[in-house]
């Protein structure tokens, strides 16, 4: 097991070195930088903007050094905190940064959790009452899930709990709450208001695994283990408990590797509708006027919490499941 | 055929030849039903058992008729994709009456009562029961060029003369909101297919290579994979189509949106396909056709493909849907295709704001498609991914 972790461990450091060098070859991709862009903007207002204002800005802000430099420059700064500054703020990008972070791992964590709470009753009543109303009914409503897009959802929700409950629910909390200091107020109107982003990310995610439980533990349900401990006279509830459901349960552990990238993704483009404080709209506009530094870092953080993500389900699976463990050291 | 194993039995202590003619098809007699059956190749017998699945069956219907569709909107549009109708912005959908004072009289549509609402400066249309406008069938309406080569005016279904015909609305500058959907699909369809294309090329080749040769090659191909797939999609795609430069053609981006979206797309199957040949390169007939000299892309290509392409098309069905998603969420976002290009995402952006929810709810339609073609994507791929596996009864 030890050495399965370390291993697990050692793979990271490569594959988040992949993943910086390529993020920031995308933020790099876009024809000109920030500057041109800025410049580009004050001259539209009537401002002239001189050559030797330009190349101090440009040697200001390290936009004249070549590419590995400045590759070089950002990855280890990041390894020290320092993630680089963002030329929208005039900041550095930690500080702006900062809250958003916590507000995304917070909504994709409580996605997860809200998939599992939901999926897991969901697949097991799928399975034992297979093509049963039920199951044909919560078939269909996951597909629905699946294939309505995310934003429009977000949209409706929006305008359905603002007419039905009149509360305005932009946002993450209660505009009162905003710029203050953590409370147990925040925190609860934080709770209050998370629920819609979570529905609406999760229920893609949710269809996925319902029919992947559904599927899994249905393939238990017929193995011989099973009609053995029906014929032993087992309650059939302690029987489902015990045996299959917990063959059956690999995919919540596994999938919270490939449902992660799935809740990022979608928290990113519903943050942008319900314009939460989290890290999707700023990504978007820090993309669009190439404040590279915080585009790369958010992107960054992004893939560092799907990495991290795989890799704790990939230990948790690896404690569950020694086959698996085993698995890893067999190599031909 | 198993025939020739029929003549083996014991050990005879004697050598006997008999001298009666001998007709092997006398033993084991194939009904006509038994013979299609078994002389039946694999794509035939993956036909039948996907006939069996209806709802996949329905499905592929459905989808046939979108991509028909395709070939003809300019002709089932009622209206041109860019015609607007200055006197009727944010006009709601028409109803298709058939009976005026309990008379019947075919297909109509009853004009428009128009005022501003002073008060909430809204505009407030409500049906004239007055007009009635009859619609007309295999006429001759807006202009428009066949697929951009020919000049016609031909369409299966036009308002009355001085009527409109706006089935599902009007948007904020006052275009048909069902004509722009039938134009829309053409972009929203292909855009899938074309992405399939590429990731189905590039899963194919790396996945191909990876499980062929496996050694280092396949250790890069995976590390690449696992990368790629740890990247949350939708910001990396974001990020890509940023850097599309502003100055290309409307095709151009689409062409680069595609391409992204294959780019990112071709993991799972290249998944798919290494692990196939990794269990299949082991089989003997694979070790035969490499002994007889056989060089590896006819290995790969004669001998090993034939036994997963069926799969594979079943899974590339499977993520189609996922690309359709990821165009219609690029649009919406303002980063992905741009008008004049019209896919069902850019439709979508019109309805972007809560206000389009509350007051202008027909400016959403256009997600009704966009779901019927994800679900019906979804259960084509279903079936056939169930009828594609040799080893399932029936």
């Amino acid at each position: 097991m030890f050495s399965f972790f370390v291993r697990r461990l050692l793979v990271l450091i490569p594959t988040l070195l992949v993943i910086s060098i390529l993020i920031f070859g995308i933020i790099q991709l876009p024809e000109g930088d920030y500057l041109t862009s800025y410049i580009a903007e004050l001259e539209s207002q009537g401002e002239k903007v001189s050559k030797d204002q330009i190349a101090f800005l440009r040697q200001q802000y390290s936009l004249d050094k070549p590419f590995i430099t400045q590759y070089f420059t950002w990855l280890t700064g990041m390894l020290r905190g320092d993630f680089g500054y963002s030329f929208e703020y005039r900041i550095p990008v930690s500080e702006v940064v900062g809250d958003r972070l916590f507000l995304s791992f917070l909504l994709s964590f409580s996605t997860i959790l809200f998939t599992w709470v939901v999926a897991f009753p969901i697949g097991i009543y799928s399975a034992t009452h297979q093509y049963s109303w039920g199951d044909h009914g919560l078939t269909f409503l996951g597909f629905l899930g699946l294939a309505t897009p995310n934003f429009l959802l977000a949209l409706v929700l929006l305008y359905v709990a603002n007419v039905v409950f009149g509360t305005s629910v932009g946002g993450l909390m209660a505009p009162v709450y905003i710029d203050q200091p953590m409370s147990w107020g925040k925190f609860l109107s934080v709770l209050e208001h998370l629920w819609i982003p979570v529905v609406v990310i999760g229920t893609s995610g949710t269809a996925g695994m319902i029919r992947r439980l559904r599927a899994n533990l249905l393939d238990e349900l017929h193995k011989q283990y099973v009609i053995t401990g029906r014929a032993k006279g087992l309650p059939p509830f302690r029987l489902l408990m015990k045996y299959p459901l917990r063959m059956a349960l690999n995919p919540f552990i596994a999938d919270i590797g490939s449902l992660l990238p799935e809740v990022v993704s979608g928290a990113a483009i519903v943050s942008i509708v319900l314009s939460l404080p989290t890290t999707g709209p700023m990504l978007l506009a820090a993309l669009q006027s190439q404040d590279m530094y915080l585009a790369g870092s958010f992107l960054m953080f992004l893939s560092l919490l799907t990495v991290v993500g795989m890799f704790l389900s990939d230990l948790a699976l690896a404690a569950l499941d020694p086959r698996i463990r085993l698995h890893g050291g067999l190599r031909r | 055929m198993s025939d020739h194993t029929h003549g083996r039995g014991g050990a005879a202590t004697e050598h006997f030849v008999s001298t009666a003619p001998f007709d092997p098809y006398t033993i084991d007699e194939l009904t006509a039903e038994q013979e299609r059956y078994h002389m039946a190749s694999q794509w035939r017998m993956m036909w039948w058992r996907l006939k069996r699945h209806r709802l996949a069956v329905v499905s592929g219907a459905i989808l046939l008729v979108f991509y028909l569709s395709i070939v003809v909107s300019e002709m089932l549009a009622p209206y041109h994709l860019h015609t607007r109708h200055t006197d009727f912005i944010y006009a709601p959908p028409q109803e298709l009456h058939l009976f005026h004072e309990g008379r019947f009289i075919g297909p109509f549509v009853y004009g428009f009562n128009y005022r501003i609402n002073i008060e909430n400066l809204q505009r407030e249309y409500t049906e004239d029961t007055n007009s009635v406008h009859r619609l007309r069938f295999f006429c001759h309406g807006d202009e428009y060029k066949f697929w951009g080569l020919m000049q016609a005016s031909f369409h299966l279904v036009c308002s009355a003369p001085t009527g409109t015909l706006f089935l599902l609305g009007t948007d904020r500058l006052g275009r048909d909101v069902l004509s722009r959907i039938i134009y829309g699909a053409r972009i929203s369809l292909t855009v899938g297919l074309v992405g399939v294309t590429i990731s189905f090329l590039l899963g194919l080749t790396l996945g191909g290579l990876a499980g062929y040769y496996g050694g280092w090659v396949d250790n890069v191909v995976q590390r690449v994979i696992e990368i790629i797939r740890s990247f949350p999609a939708l910001p990396l795609w974001m990020a890509l189509s940023a850097a599309l430069p502003v100055t290309w053609s409307p095709v151009a981006v689409f062409l680069g949106i595609t391409v992204i979206l294959g780019l990112i797309d071709w993991t799972g199957l290249a998944r798919a396909v290494r692990s196939k040949l990794l269990a299949l390169r082991e089989e003997d007939f694979c070790t035969a056709a490499v002994l007889l000299g056989a060089r590896p892309s006819r290995v790969i290509g004669r001998h090993l493909m034939p036994n997963f392409m069926s799969h594979l098309i079943a899974s590339a069905t499977l993520s189609i849907p996922a690309m359709i998603l990821g165009e219609t969420a690029l649009s919406f976002l303002g980063l992905g295709l741009r008008p004049p290009i019209t896919s069902w995402g850019v439709l979508l952006t019109e309805a972007q704001n809560i206000n389009a929810v509350a007051l202008y709810p027909w400016l959403m339609l256009p997600v009704i498609p966009v779901i019927v073609l994800v679900l019906a994507f979804n259960f084509l791929g279903d079936g056939l991914r169930d009828a594609a596996d040799p080893y399932k009864a029936g």
